[in-house]
C-alpha cells in the first residue's frame, strides 16, 4: 500500500491508498477520481493518463520506456516532469506521491 | 431533441448493459455531480470489466480478474450505484418509462440508457456448437479458451480480423500450434489496406501461424464426447484441431430499442449527445449507430473501447446538465507480440494511401487520404504518427504529402506545416 495524492486541475486533491502493484493510473481510475481517462487501461496507447510528478518524487517513479517517451513527446502540456500514470508502479517507496493532472488528457 | 426541462432527472437512470460503456457512464455520471438514483443492469455475473486484455494480456496469464475489472466489486455500493447482475432487460415501456426484467421486475426510470453492446456471429454450419468451439467476447469465453490452450495443442482460428489475430499471437505465446482460416484471399480484408494485410501475414508466419487464406470453413468434425476434433473446409480437407475460436464479427444487441420503435440502422441512432429518437432513452458503445462531425456528420457504428468512453461522457454530460464533450478522433490499437498497432480515423472516401517508413523494420504508417486530407492513418510501432496523424485527423488540417511520405521530415515539421 503507499498513499498517494492526486491534485486535478483546478486544486481539488484526492489522497488515496493504493495497492502494490498496481499503476497509479489504475489507483485513480478504480477510485472513480477525475482527471485521468486511461482510455486504453494502461496498454501506452493513448496517452490520456499524464501526470505531472511531483518534483520530490521524480527520482522515485523510474524511467520511461521508449515508446512512453515516445507518446508524451507528442501530448500536450508536456513537462520535465510528465509521465504516463499507466506506466508507474506502485510500490511501499511511493508512499506518500503527489501528483498532478492536466487540465485535459487531448 | 432535448430541451432544459428534460435534463432535470425526474427519476433514475437506469443503464441496462454493464460493459465498459455502461460501467463508465455510471462512474462518470457520479463524477459529474449527478447524486440521483443509478441503477446498472447486466446479464454477466461480473461488474463491468475491460474487454480488450482478454485476447491479450489475460489470456497470457498476465493479468488478473482485479486488474481487468473497471472498478473494485465494492465500490459500487459505495458509490451508491445499484449494480444488478445475472439481469437481462427484455422489455421497454417507453410511455410508462419502465424497463421490464426477465425475472419480472419492473424498473422505472427517468433516463435509460442502453450500453447492450454487441454479439458475436455464430458460424451457421453444422458442428458450431462443439465443445471447445468457442467465441472471445466475455470473461467467461476467455477463461474457456486460456484452459483450451497450451503447448503443443492444436488451436483453429475462424476469421483472420483483429480478435483472430490477437488470439493466434497470444496462443503462440503460449505455445499452441496455430492455424488461422480466413474467408477473403487477404487478412483484415474488410478493415485494412494491402500493406498492413501482407505486413501481418508475413510477421504472424514469422512466429509460427499457419494460415489458410480465401477458404470456406464449412463445418466442425466432433468426437464421441461431442468435443470439437477439425475444421472441415470446403475443398474437403479436415484440419485437425483441440479448440476452435470463432471471431468473424459482431452484431448489435439493438433488439430492446427496435421492439420499442426507437428509430434503428445498423444499431441504435442517437444524436451528438447520445440520445435516441426517444428523449429520454440514450444508447452508447457498440449498440449505437452516431454521427461523426470530422466526416461531415457521417453515420456509423464502432465497436472499441475509445468508442464506448466517449459516448459514455456523451451520455453523462447530457444527463447531468454539462455541455457536450468536444468532437473526437475515433481510435483504436491491437497490441500482437511486440507490435503496437494504433488507428487513428476511419478510411472514408480515400483516394491515395501513403506508407511512410519501411514496413520491413516493423515501425511505419499508412496514411489514408482524401485529397490532401488524411481520413486515417494506421501507426505500427510508430507512435508520433499516431499521435500527429490523429490531430491532424481531428483539426481537418491539409498535409503536405511529399513531407508525410518523408520519414526523414518529422511529424512536428509535417504538421506545423500543413
Amino acid at each position: 500500500m503507499a498513499k498517494i495524492t492526486y491534485i486535478e486541475h483546478d486544486g481539488t486533491e484526492h489522497t488515496i491508498e493504493v495497492k502494490t502493484g498496481l499503476s497509479v493510473m489504475e489507483g485513480a481510475v478504480k477510485n472513480n477520481i477525475p482527471g485521468i481517462d486511461a482510455d486504453c487501461g494502461g496498454a501506452c496507447a493513448c496517452a490520456t493518463c499524464h501526470v505531472y510528478v511531483d518534483p520530490a518524487w521524480t527520482g522515485k517513479t523510474g524511467t520511461k520506456s521508449a515508446m512512453e517517451e515516445s507518446m508524451l513527446d507528442f501530448a500536450e502540456g508536456v513537462e520535465e516532469n510528465s509521465r504516463l500514470s499507466c506506466q508507474i508502479k506502485v510500490s511501499d517507496e511511493l508512499d506518500g506521491l503527489v501528483v498532478r493532472m492536466p487540465e485535459s488528457q487531448h | 431533441m432535448s430541451t432544459e426541462g428534460e435534463r432535470a432527472p425526474d427519476g433514475a437512470v437506469v443503464i441496462v448493459g454493464a460493459g465498459h460503456a455502461g460501467g463508465t457512464a455510471a462512474a462518470l455520471l457520479r463524477q459529474y455531480g449527478y447524486a440521483g438514483p443509478i441503477v446498472l443492469i447486466g446479464e454477466e455475473p461480473h461488474a463491468p470489466y475491460q474487454r480488450p486484455p482478454l485476447s491479450k494480456a489475460w489470456l497470457k496469464g498476465e493479468a488478473d480478474a482485479d486488474s481487468l475489472a473497471l472498478k473494485p466489486a465494492e465500490w459500487y455500493a459505495e458509490a451508491d450505484i445499484d449494480f444488478r447482475p445475472n439481469a437481462r432487460a427484455v422489455r421497454i415501456d417507453r410511455a410508462g418509462k419502465t424497463v421490464e426484467l426477465a425475472d419480472g421486475t419492473v424498473v422505472p426510470y427517468g433516463h435509460l440508457v442502453l450500453a447492450t453492446g454487441a454479439r458475436a456471429i455464430a458460424l451457421p454450419i453444422p458442428g458450431a456448437d462443439l465443445k471447445g468451439v468457442m467465441f472471445l467476447r466475455t470473461a467467461d469465453d476467455a477463461e474457456q479458451l486460456k484452459a483450451a490452450v497450451g503447448p503443443g495443442k492444436k488451436l483453429a482460428v475462424v476469421g483472420g480480423g483483429y480478435i483472430g489475430l490477437e488470439v493466434a499471437a497470444s496462443g503462440r505465446a503460449l505455445g499452441a500450434e496455430v492455424t488461422v482460416f480466413e474467408r477473403e484471399d487477404r487478412l483484415l480484408a474488410r478493415v485494412a489496406c494491402e500493406t498492413l494485410s501482407s505486413f501481418f501475414q508475413a510477421y504472424h508466419e514469422q512466429h509460427g501461424v499457419t494460415f489458410e487464406l480465401g477458404c470456406s470453413v464449412v463445418g466442425f468434425t466432433g468426437d464421441e464426447a461431442g468435443h470439437v476434433t477439425g475444421v472441415t473446409l470446403a475443398d474437403g480437407r479436415v484440419v485437425a484441431c483441440d479448440a476452435a475460436v470463432v471471431g468473424v464479427g459482431a452484431q448489435p444487441n439493438d433488439e430492446l430499442a427496435r421492439d420499442a420503435g426507437l428509430d434503428v440502422a445498423r444499431g441504435v441512432v442517437v444524436d451528438l449527445e447520445a440520445r435516441s429518437s426517444d428523449p429520454a432513452i440514450f444508447a452508447i458503445g457498440d449498440v449505437a449507430h452516431r454521427p461523426m462531425p470530422i466526416y461531415g456528420g457521417r453515420m456509423f457504428r464502432m465497436e472499441s473501447v475509445p468508442n464506448a468512453l466517449e459516448q459514455a461522457k456523451q451520455a453523462a454530460s447530457a444527463i447531468a446538465g454539462r455541455p457536450a464533450p468536444a468532437g473526437e478522433c475515433p481510435w483504436q490499437w491491437s497490441d500482437q507480440y511486440d507490435l503496437k498497432l494504433q488507428i487513428a480515423g476511419y478510411a472514408f472516401d480515400v483516394d491515395e494511401i501513403l506508407v511512410r517508413g519501411d514496413p520491413a523494420t516493423a515501425k511505419f504508417a499508412v496514411f489514408h487520404l482524401a485529397g490532401d486530407r488524411i481520413q486515417s492513418v494506421e501507426a505500427i510501432n510508430a507512435p508520433p504518427e499516431f499521435m500527429m496523424g490523429r490531430q491532424l485527423i481531428l483539426n481537418r488540417k491539409p498535409v503536405d504529402k511529399a513531407k508525410l511520405a518523408d520519414p526523414a521530415v518529422s511529424m512536428k515539421e509535417v504538421v506545423a506545416q500543413g
